[in-house]
C-alpha cells in the first residue's frame, strides 16, 4: 500500500496521503462499530464445532499507521477447545498479543482494526462473532466470560487505587448474586488466598506499589479469575518473573483450569513453558500461523523450518555448546510483506516452489497442519 | 513529612533573603525616583529652596543617601520587626493600603480560577478521548489562540467590541457613575457588571494552557497498561475514563492548581491596570512607576513568599493524591 523511497523514508506528501487514506478507512469502520441498537442477528453465529470455546477463522487485524498499513495478524485460524490449553508461540511482533487483543476487542482503536475474518465465541447455548459484536455487549463478556492476564504486572494495576478496590470492582460489575459489600470483600480475600498471597487481608488494603512484581502478577491473575471465566488469555504471564515464581504461577494456572474446566490461551515465547502447559500449540510467524498441532506434534515432529529453527535454538540441559543456534536473517518489514513465503529469505530448506505465492496449509496428520511447500500435496518432508 | 516541610521552609527563608536583596537593588536602580519628582515639585513653589537642596534634604529624610546594601539591611530589620512602613505615594501605612485593595483582586482571581478549571478540565478530557477528531482539533486550536494572545491585546479587543461597539460594559473602573446612589444590592450588581470583562480576559488567556495540560496528561494515562486492564474487566468506557483515568490525570493537575492558589492573592497586574480596577496589582503598578519603595518592596516580597508557599503546597498535594509519593 505504501510506496517507499529507496532509502526507506516517506516523503511528506506520501505521509499525508497515507494518513488521509487511513482516516477514511478507520472512520468508516468506527462509524460501523458505533451504531446504536445493533440487532442480535448481526453478530450471533454458530460454532463450527460445539466443543470449541473459541474459533479464530481467517482473522485479519491491521494497524493503520502513518507509515503505512501494518498487517499484524494476516489470516490466522485456529481453535481453542473447551477445557484445553492452547499455547501460542512466536517471536516478538509476530501478532500473538494482537490476536488475543482482537478476541477481547481491546485493540488500540481507531488505528487497530479487524478488517476481515471471524472470531466465534462459544457462549454455551449460543455463539457470537466477536468481530461484529457491539461494545456494550462485549463489555458483559470481558472479565466475566473471557478474561486476560497481562504481561506487565508492574504497570497493569492502577497505581492510585487499593488492590482490594480493584478486584472488588470486577466482582461487583459482573455480580449476578447481588452480593453485599462485605461478601464481595470476602470473595476478594478468598481469591487472593487462592493465588497464594499469604497476607491476603493486609494486601487487600495495599497499593500496587507496595507489592513486588510476583505479588502483583498474582493480583492480576486473581483479578482475571474473579468471575470464573470460561476462557483465560494469559499473555506472557510469567515473562517478568523469576523462575521460582514462574513455576508457582504455572502450577496455579493449571490447578485453576482443572478446577473450573476453563480454556486457556497461553501466549509466550518461552518454549519450556509451552511444553509444560499446552495441549495444543500454534506457531506464529510474521502475522500468520505457520504450524499448529498437539504439543506432541510440535515438540517431537516439528515440520515447518521456522519451528525446527526454534527447537534448535533452545538450550538443552546437559549439552554443552559455545553459542546457541539462531535463525539467520530478520523478520520482513510488516508494512510491505513479500508476496511469497514470509520465511523464504531465512529458510535453509527452500524448495523450488518457494518462489511462488504464500504456501497453503497442508495437513500432515489430523491434528498437525503446516504452511510450507515441503509438505504440499501430502508428501512428508523429513 | 514534618521534617520535609521544616527543611523546605528553612530553604525558602534563605531564598527569600536573596530575592528581597535583588528586588531592593533593582528598585533603587530604577530611573523613576520618588524623591527626584518631589524635589522637582517643591522647588517650583515660589520662594522655595533649589532643586539640589531639596533633593539632598529629602534623600536624607527617606534614607536614600545611604549605600544600597545598608538600605536593604535597614529595610530587612524593619520588615522582621513587623514594621512595613508607610507608602510614599499613598501616604498611608502599607498594610492598610494592602487591606483596601486585596479584596477585589482575590475575588477576581478566585472566580477566574474556578471558571478556568470548570472549562479547561472537561474540555481537555473530551479532546483527549476524541483524539484527532474535529472536536479535538477545534478545542486545541482555540486553546492555542488563547495561549498566544497577549493580555493587553485581547483586553483591548474585548473593550472595543463589547464596550465601544455594543456598549454593554464600561471600558474601565470598578464602579459606575452613580454608584453612591445605589442600594447595597445595586452596588453589588454594579461591581459584578464591571468585573465581567476583566474576568473574561483572565479566563480566556489562561484556560488554554491548563486545557492543553489536561489533554496531554489524559492521553498519556489513556495509553497506560492499567487502562487496558480496566477495559479488560468489562468496565464501561465512562467508568474507565472518569474513574480510572481521571484519578491519574488529577495527579499533575493538582500540582498545577496548588501552585496557582497563592496567585489568588497576587492580583493580575496587567489586567487590573488595563481595566483600571483598584486591586493589588493595579495599586502596586502605580506605586512602582512612582518609585514608592516601601509599597513595592512589600508587594514584591509578598509575591515571593506566595510563590515559595505555592511550590511547597504543590509538593504536599502531590503526596496527597499520589499514594506512591512519600515525602522525605
Amino acid at each position: 500500500m505504501a510506496k517507499k523511497n529507496q532509502d526507506g523514508y516517506l516523503s511528506a506528501k506520501e505521509a499525508r496521503r497515507i494518513s488521509r487514506e487511513n482516516r477514511r478507512i478507520t472512520n468508516r469502520m468506527e462509524k460501523q462499530r458505533k451504531r446504536k441498537n445493533v440487532p442480535e442477528s448481526e453478530y450471533l453465529t454458530k460454532m463450527r464445532d460445539p466443543n470449541n470455546a473459541v474459533e479464530f477463522d481467517n482473522l485479519h487485524t491491521y494497524f493503520f499507521t502513518d507509515a503505512g498499513t501494518v498487517r499484524s495478524v494476516d489470516g490466522v485460524s485456529f481453535d481453542v477447545p473447551i477445557g484445553k490449553t492452547v499455547g501460542v508461540v512466536g517471536e516478538s511482533g509476530c501478532g500473538k498479543s494482537v490476536t488475543s487483543l482482537s478476541l477481547m476487542q481491546l485493540l488500540q482503536r481507531p488505528q487497530g482494526q479487524i478488517v476481515e475474518g471471524e472470531i466465534r465465541l462459544n457462549l454455551g447455548d449460543k455463539a457470537c462473532d466477536v468481530t461484529k459484536t457491539p461494545n456494550e455487549v462485549m463489555q458483559r463478556f470481558r472479565g466475566n466470560y473471557v478474561s486476560m492476564i497481562f504481561q506487565e504486572p508492574m504497570t497493569a494495576l492502577n497505581p492510585v487505587f487499593r488492590i482490594g478496590a480493584q478486584i472488588d470492582e470486577v466482582i461487583e460489575l459482573h455480580d449476578t448474586a447481588n452480593r453485599s459489600k462485605a461478601q464481595i470483600r470476602e470473595r476478594t480475600i478468598e481469591l487472593l488466598k487462592m493465588v497464594g498471597i499469604a497476607n491476603s487481608e493486609g494486601v487487600y488494603s495495599m497499593f500496587p506499589h507496595e507489592l513486588s512484581g510476583g505479588m502483583r502478577q498474582r493480583v492480576v491473575i486473581a483479578m482475571a479469575l474473579a468471575c470464573d471465566p470460561r476462557i483465560i488469555i494469559a499473555d506472557e504471564p510469567t515473562t517478568a518473573l523469576d523462575v521460582t515464581i514462574q513455576a508457582q504461577i504455572l502450577d496455579l494456572l493449571r490447578q485453576l483450569k482443572n478446577r473450573t474446566n476453563a480454556s486457556i490461551m497461553f501466549i509466550t515465547h518461552d518454549l519450556g513453558v509451552i511444553a509444560e502447559m499446552a495441549d495444543y500449540v500454534v506457531v506464529m510467524y510474521a502475522g500468520r500461523v505457520v504450524e499448529k498441532g498437539t504439543a506432541e506434534d510440535i515438540f517431537h515432529h516439528p515440520a515447518h523450518p521456522y519451528t525446527i529453527g526454534l527447537m534448535n535454538s533452545k538450550p538443552v540441559v546437559g549439552k554443552k555448546v559455545d553459542a546457541l543456534y539462531s535463525i539467520p536473517g530478520k523478520v520482513p518489514n510488516p508494512v510491505n510483506m513479500p508476496n511469497y513465503c514470509y520465511f523464504r529469505d531465512r529458510c535453509e530448506m527452500c524448495v523450488g516452489q518457494c518462489d511462488g505465492a504464500y504456501p497453503p496449509e497442508a495437513a500432515i496428520s489430523d491434528t498437525h497442519k503446516v504452511s510450507c511447500y515441503r509438505y504440499a500435496g501430502g508428501k512428508g518432508g523429513d | 513529612m514534618r521534617n520535609f516541610v521544616i527543611k523546605r521552609i528553612l530553604i525558602s527563608i534563605v531564598i527569600l533573603l536573596f530575592v528581597t536583596l535583588i528586588i531592593y537593588v533593582l528598585i533603587r536602580c530604577l530611573p523613576a525616583s520618588y524623591v527626584d519628582n518631589m524635589a522637582m515639585q517643591l522647588s517650583t513653589a515660589p520662594g522655595a529652596k533649589s532643586y539640589e537642596e531639596w533633593r539632598a534634604q529629602l534623600n536624607a529624610v527617606y534614607g536614600l543617601d545611604k549605600p544600597m546594601l545598608l538600605g536593604w539591611l535597614n529595610w530587612l530589620k524593619e520588615f522582621c520587626t513587623g514594621n512595613l512602613g508607610d507608602s510614599w505615594k499613598y501616604t498611608v501605612p502599607v498594610i492598610e493600603k494592602f487591606k483596601d485593595t486585596i479584596g477585589v483582586s482575590f475575588i477576581m482571581g478566585l472566580i477566574s480560577l474556578i471558571l478556568e478549571l470548570l472549562i479547561a478540565v472537561p474540555l481537555g478530557i473530551v479532546a483527549a478521548t476524541k483524539q484527532y477528531s474535529r472536536l479535538d482539533y477545534g478545542i486545541s486550536a482555540a486553546a492555542l489562540v488563547g495561549i498566544s494572545l497577549p493580555t493587553f491585546f485581547f483586553a483591548s479587543l474585548l473593550k472595543l467590541f463589547f464596550s465601544v461597539h455594543l456598549g454593554w460594559f464600561d471600558t474601565h473602573g470598578l464602579v459606575g457613575r452613580n454608584f453612591t446612589q445605589l442600594d447595597a444590592w445595586g452596588q453589588f450588581l454594579d461591581m459584578a457588571h464591571h468585573l465581567v470583562l476583566p474576568i473574561a480576559t483572565l479566563v480566556i488567556i489562561s484556560v488554554g494552557s491548563l486545557m492543553r495540560y489536561t489533554r496531554t496528561n489524559m492521553l498519556e494515562v489513556l495509553n497506560a497498561d492499567y487502562i487496558r486492564t480496566a477495559r479488560a474487566k468489562g468496565l464501561s468506557e465512562r467508568r474507565v475514563i472518569y474513574h480510572h483515568a481521571f484519578r491519574n490525570t488529577l495527579i499533575p493537575l493538582v500540582t498545577i492548581v496548588g501552585a496557582s492558589l497563592p496567585g489568588l492573592f497576587s492580583g493580575a497586574l496587567i489586567t487590573e491596570t488595563l481595566f483600571a480596577i483598584p486591586g493589588i496589582g493595579y495599586t502596586s503598578y502605580q506605586a512602582m512607576i512612582s518609585g514608592d519603595i516601601p509599597f513595592t518592596m512589600f508587594y514584591m516580597t509578598f509575591l515571593a513568599i506566595l510563590t515559595l508557599a505555592g511550590n511547597l503546597l504543590s509538593d504536599i498535594l502531590y503526596a496527597v493524591v499520589d499514594p506512591r509519593v512519600r515525602l522525605s
